[in-house]
Formats: structure tokens, sequence, C-alpha cells
């Protein structure tokens, strides 16, 4: 190993939608991220200050100070927001980086005469839900005064209305396009998410200065990238 | 065969006891060198006499009834007995007083490392004593004492609970955003906080200055050096303790203009501690002039509250070498 990590702070990357987007950023930076495209097995690369890991997971290592900041979508955030209870995730949420951007909704299938979903609702008095997100599902269904009943599921929700096992879902969409294929409609928008940067607590303190840099260095590249990744 | 133990709950078998015995008793010398008398008062209390406290930022874990149907809690924290018993028993004495305590106390959180629903504090009250005298003493004695466990690397950051609301107040910032803008700050989410100000119908360097502030952290000279006349204003409280302090405890001390502790009956500086080793703060405390009225013997007081196995998880990563992140 060679030195210290170029920015001094540890980064928790998520690997998934937000992977290459985020790498993109990291190479404007003048980081070299050559091993972290070409090594998918791999999770820690301490040369340049970068572990890798499951998305819903970024928000767990930050907050433990297990990484300094990480990357990680809004609705990860949120998600586990509502999990923590009023008080959230002890993370700074330091900026919005502008990619990622994606559309948390609920759908139904397309029909003819009445959503499905209200049909359920107005019919049987609650209405079936699946989504990967129980807790921005329930959070929204609860806000807007309609009972139902949140199914969780951890693969392809659009499945779900087609099989017969529910009648709506709340998932993350960005171009609208599976949603589309199967024959799915967007009922309602519940909340625009972006990736985020979020910084441990103690990191914030302790490293201000590292950290103040880095986010300087992203909004100006932001500024001249209109925030697109 | 299982016999479980209500979850954040956990028993301490010798030898992390003998440890956890070897740090308080550093920090009860220290107390004891600074005049802080130990006190002992019930884990039960009346929820109704908590309440004078701050119930919904520290919420019971665990409620009961007594024989006659009353309500009861484990306390949530040490302070507010304090100060019901400075009212009560110290009704006539002479400020000020100097109380300290090693206690446990209960809340309903999420159980994560170090942050358990019984956890054990070691603390100091400082009634009477208003700023920024009392809180520089109270500094001294939390900076003394955590060297005098072997703590290192720690630092304390400084803020002042008053500072941005009074900010707030000075730029006519309407009631119902202030209130958006401290939920956001006490989220710390900056995001949302900049949002909510870009929104806003106040003028743009009102707006720099509120979005701007709270993100000013560091070494003090050249954090209140760089301050803007009006946030300078707001920040005398702050200078006016760093005069106080000596050297050794001064080096400790960082500036954080964007600090906001959770609980409700914090009035003036507040402060946190923070150790490389740990990605939690171990501790806090700050200034609380209204408490003490509230149970009918007005006084200003300062104190904080460290968490002792917070304290232990830090010295034994200190001990490794822990620096956050990788290696």
């Amino acid at each position: 190993m060679s030195g210290p990590p170029p920015l001094g702070l540890t980064i928790a990357l998520p690997r998934g939608a937000l992977f290459a987007p985020a790498l993109a950023l990291l190479q404007r930076l003048g980081i070299d991220t050559h091993e972290l495209e070409s090594n998918e097995r791999r999770l820690i690369f301490p040369e340049i200050g970068v572990i890798t890991m499951r998305p819903s997971d970024v928000p767990t290592y930050v907050e433990a100070g297990a990484a300094d900041v990480g990357i990680t979508g809004r609705d990860v955030l949120l998600e586990q927001s509502e999990l923590a209870g009023r008080e959230g995730r002890a993370v700074y949420e330091l900026l919005d980086l502008g990619f990622g951007r994606a559309v948390m909704v609920l759908a139904s299938a397309r029909s003819e005469g009445e959503d499905p979903a209200r049909r359920a609702l107005r019919r049987l008095g609650v209405m079936r839900v699946a989504t990967k997100y129980p807790r921005i599902a329930a959070g929204h269904l609860e806000r807007t005064g309609r009972q139902a009943e949140i199914v969780e599921v951890k693969g392809s929700t659009e499945l779900a209305p087609i099989a017969g096992l529910a009648e709506a879902i709340v998932d993350l969409t960005a171009t609208g396009r599976t949603l589309q294929e199967n024959n799915l409609v967007v009922r309602e928008e519940i909340v625009v998410c972006t990736a985020r940067l979020i910084a441990n607590p103690v990191s914030h303190k302790l490293k201000a200065q590292a950290l103040d840099e880095l986010v300087q260095r992203l909004r100006k590249d932001g500024e001249s990238n209109g925030f697109q990744g | 065969m299982i016999h479980p133990i209500p979850s954040g709950t956990r028993d301490v078998l010798p030898e992390e006891s003998a440890e956890l015995r070897s740090i308080s008793e550093a920090l009860r010398a220290t107390f004891t060198d600074f005049s802080y008398g130990e006190i002992y008062t019930p884990a039960l209390e009346y929820e109704s006499v908590l309440a004078r406290g701050d119930l919904r930022a520290l919420e019971p874990a665990y409620r009961l009834f007594d024989h006659s149907g009353q309500t009861l809690v484990l306390r949530t924290d040490m302070t507010v007995p304090i100060a019901r018993v400075v009212a009560t028993r110290y009704a006539d004495s002479e400020p000020p007083l100097r109380f300290c305590y090693f206690a446990h106390c209960y809340r309903r959180v999420r159980p994560e490392r170090g942050r358990p629903r019984e956890l054990l504090q070691a603390g100091i009250e400082l009634i009477g004593s208003p700023a920024p005298a009392g809180t520089a003493e109270v500094l001294t004695v939390l900076v003394r004492a955590l060297r005098a466990c072997g703590l290192e690397r720690f630092r304390i950051g400084l803020g002042d609970a008053a500072l941005y609301p009074q900010l707030m107040s000075e730029l006519e910032v309407p009631a119902l955003l202030a209130e958006r803008l401290l939920d956001a700050l006490s989220r710390r989410n900056f995001v949302a906080l900049s949002e909510e100000l870009d929104r806003s119908t106040l003028p743009e360097p009102a707006r720099e200055l509120l979005r701007d502030l709270p993100q000013r952290r560091g070494d003090p000279q050249p954090l209140l050096s760089a301050l803007p006349a009006r946030a300078a204003a707001a920040a005398e409280g702050l200078s006016a303790i760093l005069a106080l302090l000596e050297g050794d405890v001064a080096e400790r001390v960082i500036l954080d203009l964007g600090l906001v502790r959770e609980l409700g009956y914090y009035t003036g500086a507040i402060f946190e501690v923070y150790d490389p080793a740990l990605g939690h703060p171990i501790g806090g405390g700050g200034r609380y002039d209204d408490l003490l009225g509230r149970f009918g013997r007005p006084l200003p007081a300062v104190g904080f509250a460290l968490g002792l196995e917070r304290l232990h998880i830090a010295l034994a990563g200190e001990e490794r070498g822990e620096n956050g992140g990788l290696p």
C-alpha cells in the first residue's frame, strides 16, 4: 500500500445502480478508479480509500464510523430513517449529488375501468401493496389516510400485481420503462430520489477539513456538470 | 436452555467489569478533586416528575405502575432527578452546588453498539454557577477526567443551543420556517436545510448566512476571526468561555456552530465528546438554565454525562490504534 488515500477519507460506495455514476464522479476528482471497475469481487481498495458494498449497507457503515463518508440514494436513507424512528440514521446528509435520479411511485395494473388498487380499497377496505420499501410505502399510505396491507418482496416488484399477490406496488423508477413493459401505470408520485453524500458525525467534526474540501470539489463539479454524473 | 434478557440490556462479566471499574475510579478521583459529591437517586421516578425535563427527546424505555396506579418510569438521565433533589433537599442551600453520579439510565433507543437501552452514565452537575465561568469549570473537569482515564485523542465540540435561534430571530425568519430549519439541523440534514432556505422568501445574504453558519466547525481562533459580523455577535458567549480555559483544556476544544443537542432543556453552551476511535460521541452536556426553575428553585446550571461503555470502547480502540475508516 502506498501512502494515504487521496482524499484522506474512507468512502463507502454502493455496488448497484449508483456505482457507475459514482465512479465517474471519483474519476473527475482525479482518483484512479481502474481497479474498482475491473475487479468486481474485491471489496476493499485501501490505496484509494474506498470500500464497496450493497447499497442499503452504506448508511450502516457510515453511521458506525467504519467509513467517513458514503454515497447512497435518498430512497435508502428514507427507508432506513422510517426504520430508526423519528431520530433517523445518525449521519449527516451533506450534499445532493444530483445523479441517479428516480421517482418513488405507487403503480397498479393498466385497466379500462377503475384503478384496481382503488377498487380494492373501496370494496374490500384495504389495498395490498407489494414493495421493497415497506416503511416508505406504509408511511405514504398512512399519511394519505388509506388502509393497506404491505407485502415485502425482495425481487422484481412488477410481478406482484400480475400474479395476483397485490393490487399495487411501491417502487423506484427512473424511466418508467419496466413498469410500462409489465403493463403497470404510475398512479402517484411519492418522492424524488437522487444520490446523496452522507458523513459520519464524528468524522464530520474530526476530519472537517478533508470533508469540507471534498464537499467543495463535489459542489464545483456539480455546477460544471449540471449534477448529471 | 435459553433464558432471554430484555432487548438492549446485557450482562457484564468480571473481566469487562474490572476494566469499567478502573475507568470509573479514574473519573471519580477527578470529580472528587473538583469537590463534586457523589449522589444516588431512585432508579424509578414518577413520570409526572421526569416530564418536567424532556421526555419527548429522552423517551423512557420502561414504564410501570405502582400499587396505587401511578405511572413510574425508569429514569432516562440523571440531570432531571438531580434538579429534583436540588429543589427539594437543597431548597435553602447556598449555591453553587456540585454533584457527580455513576448510574444506569434507561432509554427507548434502537439497540446498537455502545448504545444500549440500559446505559451506565458518569457525569457531573454544577448548579448555581452561571455562564461563562460555570461552563468553563465543567469543561475543565471533563477534559481532566478523560485524560485521567487514559483517553488521548479526544476532542470536545463546543457550540451554543441559543446561537442559531438567536440568529434566526435577528434575521426575522418566520416561526414556521424557523421550526423547519431547526428540525433539519437536528436531523443533521444539510440538504433539507438548504432546500428550505431556497424555497423561502428571505433575502439572499440571510439565506447564505443561515446555510453557511452551521457548517462552520474547527479550531476556535481561525473560526472566530473569520465569522461575519452578525454571527460574531451571536458567538460572543463562546468566546467568553474560551477566554477562561487553561491551555490543556483549550487545546481539546473545537467550535461547532451547527451543534444542536436533542434535549429540549438546553439553553446555552452545549458540547459533545468525540474520539477518532469511535463513530459516535462518547458523551456530552450543556447549560440548562431554566430546568431548575421548573422544579421551583430557579438557578442556572450546567453539566455533562459520559457513556461509560462508549468510553470503554474508545479506550480499547485507541489501544488498537483505530482511527475510523480503513487502517
